[in-house]
């Protein structure tokens, strides 16, 4: 049963598993992302309150989902590869963290654009965005950690503390709009019941999530397949693989 | 598991467990730091500050909102329920500004209990509904209140003295 998880430490298995999953999952986010896309902007309805405005939320929230969950991808890395020693995990961590940074800052940013119109401010201290800016700010912290240790292995372990003391942050954010009076609205989407979204607006925003999903898990593999050739670049299978046919 | 593989578990599981602790307390200890607003019940309490700026947070009464005919200057009551404040507002109102919605008001209150509001930010649910849905349920609260208030009137006419008589 743990013959899977001794593999997975290989970066040459992971490397070759890997790469058969790329055209497939390249497939699936891009039909769903143009799916989600062109039936959210153009053929679903409009808000009755917000109009036209509302339909950033096809964007926004789908990268704010993948914001959260890439956090508990890196931490959970981070957490494999402290405790097993695992190399494999220990790269997983690091390619997470400029993925998670880039959602963040596109959840942000979608964040300010919707706020104007509707709001009529593009940024608020209150302790949703707050707590979401604190996030931008972790995994931009794990960029810059993971980079500036000479030994790998000292940055390694740096990057992982600091992945898991972020983790509370994440309840946080997810609960911020409950827990404190704030001016960002509370989840349409819940965890148990209906969403609080007419269904023909709420379709659409499912593909979105599910696209955006699948284009998560195929940047992460990229970025891992990178990293791996990066630190293995010694290893005969590398070489071969650089060595022109 | 391995001696050595459970200690690193209990330091990853200690740090998440510690640090889960401490912000956890600290976020307690500022919750009232951590609101956005203060409501109108609060600030009926006495426990907002005069005199500072500070933001209120409520849904704006219906029928409460004012505009002078010849200057921007405008007036609203705010509601939570239980208590409520009237805000004094001079500038343009976000689009999204209604009557029976919710709005933040930074500003400072006055001795006088009216808070004279500098920005006024409109604060909208997670509700989403098409236009002709939005309609159709307008449409159902008018007719339900409609009814009521025919109800109302007929059993108003049937207390009234002449008809008890």
């Amino acid at each position: 049963m743990w013959q899977w998880f001794h593999k997975l430490g290989s970066p040459r298995w992971f490397y070759q598993i890997s790469g058969k999953f790329l055209p497939w999952l390249a497939l699936a986010s891009m039909v769903l992302i143009v799916t989600g896309v062109v039936w959210g902007l153009a053929f679903a309805p409009e808000d009755a309150r917000q109009g036209n405005s509302f339909r950033i939320i096809y964007i926004h929230v789908p990268a704010s989902f993948l914001a959260l969950a890439g956090y508990y991808v890196m931490a959970a890395a981070g957490a494999v590869g402290m405790i097993w020693k695992m190399k494999l995990a220990d790269m997983v961590m690091v390619a997470a963290a400029p993925l998670g940074a880039a959602l963040t800052f596109i959840a942000l940013f979608t964040g300010a654009v919707w706020g104007k119109p509707t709001w009529g401010t593009y940024w608020i201290w209150d302790a949703r965005i707050t707590s979401m800016l604190v996030l931008l700010f972790l995994y931009i912290g794990i960029i810059a950690l993971s980079r500036s240790f000479s030994t790998r292995e000292t940055s390694t372990r740096a990057c992982a503390i600091l992945a898991l003391v972020g983790t509370v942050n994440i309840p946080i954010i997810y609960k911020s709009v409950d827990w404190w009076y704030t001016l960002h609205q509370p989840a349409t989407i819940k965890l148990t019941g209906a969403p609080s979204m007419h269904p023909d607006m709420f379709k659409p925003l499912l593909v979105m999530i599910l696209g955006f999903y699948c284009f998560y898990a195929l940047v992460l593999l990229l970025n891992t397949r990178t990293e791996i050739l990066l630190r293995e670049g010694r290893a005969t299978w590398v070489k071969e693989l650089a060595q022109p046919k | 598991m391995k001696p050595e593989r459970k200690q690193r578990l209990l330091v990853v599981v200690f740090i998440v467990v510690v640090t889960g602790l401490v912000v956890g307390l600290l976020s307690y200890a500022l919750r009232e730091n951590i609101n956005l607003f203060y409501t109108p019940s609060q600030v009926a309490a006495g426990e907002a500050p005069t005199h500072q700026q500070i933001r209120v947070g409520g849904m704006v009464v219906a029928d409460s909102f004012e505009r002078a005919s010849d200057s921007l200057d405008s007036t609203f009551l705010v509601s939570d329920g239980s208590a409520t404040l009237l805000i004094r507002y001079s500038g343009i109102l976000p689009d999204l500004f209604a009557e029976d919605e919710a709005a933040v008001a930074t500003g400072s209150l006055g001795a006088d209990g009216v808070f004279v509001a500098q920005q006024v930010l409109a604060k909208h649910d997670e509700e989403y509904t098409p236009p002709e849905v939005a309609d159709a349920m307008q449409q159902a609260i008018d007719k339900k209140a409609a009814t009521e208030a025919a109800q109302q009137v007929e059993s108003k006419a049937l207390n009234t003295p002449e008809a008890t008589y």
